[in-house]
């Protein structure tokens, strides 16, 4: 009886932390409310925006921009002009007052990563991101966890693509195999080098 | 017994109920489990940050200073202008490659083509969703664009003109003169001549 209980409900303790002290639940899933709604999908599926467009410091930074409000005015001077849900937008082009985006993806203060490393040596936006071309409000996709960039640093070959399919997020290549060997040659000709040393990632 | 494994199944209903499932979509933060050291008191870019009056995390530079590495030099390859005056230069400065040219052709693609379209014709996606006026880079009326200098190209991209905004900030010089070097193909391309053609192909085009 005492042991039945024991399992029961030990069990259930262990199995829900297991379940739920994970990033997988911990962040996965996360979608705040942005003071804008700014649907991805539109921009990149619909208009074919690049993600560079906006982001324009990922191949050359650590970090990875958010776009400030004329970017937008570039087009948004002449497109939905008098859209209530752009006034934000344009009061920020107007007296440079940022928009208060609201960060969805956030590593620990403790881990350094690095947009650039990844983008310039065949690693897609969609594979730390998901598919963000498809997403009305962007979502935290992946768990972003150490194993999450273990698991791709202990053998990137299969998970890289040519440099000028990085950003085109629905690329398939011609099939999973050809991928497969493809990226295989890449990490073999670029020297790539993803280094497991716990001083890559805790600097 | 079965009081026990009853109590139970309401306990997993519970937690279940509250704290969902893996993956669901939340409003909730993240939860940082053992939060000891994952924020510290460190600048992160774009960010709020109460140290400096403005409030933001990334300030501009102060009055008179400039990022290490920038190009603050007025050479013609930084301004697109001949140095000592406001003229400017006619051709591009910088040696015109192949490489200058897959670069051109390729941040072309990014910045410019959503508007001024594959050709540059000024029909890009946008002029179907609500943008009238986006400039015709080939401009077959006036050929305004077409006999401009490389250098007015160069300062049209750098600070934008009319309703078109400035690509300065995300295209850097190098880049700017790529596109330049790209735009000026594309002029070419429906510039050329049935002469231009050696005579043997010309048949196959007629
Ligand atoms: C028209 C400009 C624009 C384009 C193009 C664009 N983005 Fe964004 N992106 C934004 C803005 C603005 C935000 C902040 C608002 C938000 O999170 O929805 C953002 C947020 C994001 C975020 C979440 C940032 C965070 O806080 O963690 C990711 C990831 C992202 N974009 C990836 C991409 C990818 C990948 C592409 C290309 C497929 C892309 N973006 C194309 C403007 C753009
Ligand atoms: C290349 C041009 C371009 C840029 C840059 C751009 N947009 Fe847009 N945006 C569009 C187009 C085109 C539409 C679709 C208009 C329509 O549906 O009629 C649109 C639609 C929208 C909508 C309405 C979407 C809906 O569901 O109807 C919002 C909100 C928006 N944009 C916000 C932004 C913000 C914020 C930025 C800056 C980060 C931005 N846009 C940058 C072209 C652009
Ligand atoms: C190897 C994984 C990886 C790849 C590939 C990647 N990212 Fe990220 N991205 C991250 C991580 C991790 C963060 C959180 C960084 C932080 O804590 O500042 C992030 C943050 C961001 C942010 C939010 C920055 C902020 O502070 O608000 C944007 C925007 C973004 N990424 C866009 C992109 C785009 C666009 C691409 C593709 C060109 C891309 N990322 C490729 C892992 C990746
Ligand atoms: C899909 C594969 C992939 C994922 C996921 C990934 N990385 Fe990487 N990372 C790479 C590759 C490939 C390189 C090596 C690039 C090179 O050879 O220059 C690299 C290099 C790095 C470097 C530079 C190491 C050095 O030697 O300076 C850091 C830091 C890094 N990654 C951090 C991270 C972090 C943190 C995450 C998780 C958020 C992550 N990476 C997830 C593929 C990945
Ligand atoms: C590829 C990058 C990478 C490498 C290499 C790496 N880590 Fe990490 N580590 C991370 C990331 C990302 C996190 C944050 C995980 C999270 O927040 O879910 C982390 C978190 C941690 C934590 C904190 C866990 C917690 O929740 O408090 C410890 C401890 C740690 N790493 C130790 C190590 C050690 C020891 C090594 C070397 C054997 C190492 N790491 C190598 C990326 C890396």
């Amino acid at each position: 009886m005492a042991v039945l209980v024991l399992l029961l409900f030990g069990g259930g303790a262990v199995g829900g932390i297991w379940y739920y002290f994970s990033p997988k639940y911990t962040r996965v899933g996360y979608s705040p409310i942005q003071p804008v709604p700014f649907p991805h999908s539109v921009h990149v599926d619909q208009v074919g925006l690049d993600c560079r467009y906006c982001h324009s410091q990922v191949e050359k930074s650590w970090y990875s921009n958010i776009p400030s409000a004329t970017t937008c005015m570039n087009c948004h001077n002449q497109i939905l002009k008098e859209d209530p849900r752009l006034q934000i937008i344009r009061d920020s082009a107007q007296d440079g007052r940022p928009v208060p985006w609201v960060q969805v993806h956030k590593v620990p203060d403790y881990v350094y990563f690095n947009h650039s490393v990844h983008v310039n040596r065949g690693v897609s936006c969609v594979h730390c991101h998901g598919e963000i071309n498809k997403m009305d409000e962007v979502y935290h996709a992946k768990p972003l966890s150490m194993t999450f960039c273990l698991d791709c640093h202990r053998n990137p070959g299969p998970n890289l693509r040519p440099l000028d399919r990085i950003t085109d997020l629905g690329w398939k290549g011609a099939n999973p195999d050809v991928q497969k060997s493809q990226g295989e040659q890449f990490a073999h000709d670029w020297k790539v080098n993803a280094s497991q040393n716990c001083s890559a990632c805790h600097r | 017994m079965r009081y026990i494994f009853i109590v139970w199944v309401v306990c997993v209903a519970v937690v279940v109920g509250f704290a969902g499932f893996k993956g669901d979509k939340t409003r909730r933060p993240p939860i940082e489990l053992f939060p000891d050291m994952d924020r510290q008191p460190k600048l992160r870019p774009q960010a709020e940050n109460a140290f400096f009056k403005d409030g933001r995390s990334s300030q501009l530079p102060p009055q008179g200073t400039i990022a290490r590495n920038s190009r603050w030099e007025q050479t013609a390859e930084n301004t697109g202008r001949i140095p000592g005056g406001t003229n400017f230069v006619n051709a591009i400065p910088v040696p015109v490659t192949s490489e200058l040219m897959a670069r051109g052709q390729e941040r072309y693609t990014i910045y410019c083509l959503p508007c001024h379209g594959a050709s540059g014709d000024g029909k890009g996606v946008t002029s179907k969703l609500g943008m009238t006026l986006v400039g015709d880079l080939h401009d077959q009326k006036g050929r305004k664009l077409v006999t401009a200098s490389d250098g007015q190209i160069f300062d049209t991209i750098t600070n934008g003109r009319n309703l078109m905004g400035a690509y300065g900030s995300v295209l850097d010089p190098k880049d700017r003169w790529a596109v330049v070097a790209y735009v000026r193909a594309l002029q070419l391309s429906r510039l050329g001549l049935l002469d231009d053609i050696p005579a043997a192909d010309r048949a196959s085009i007629k």
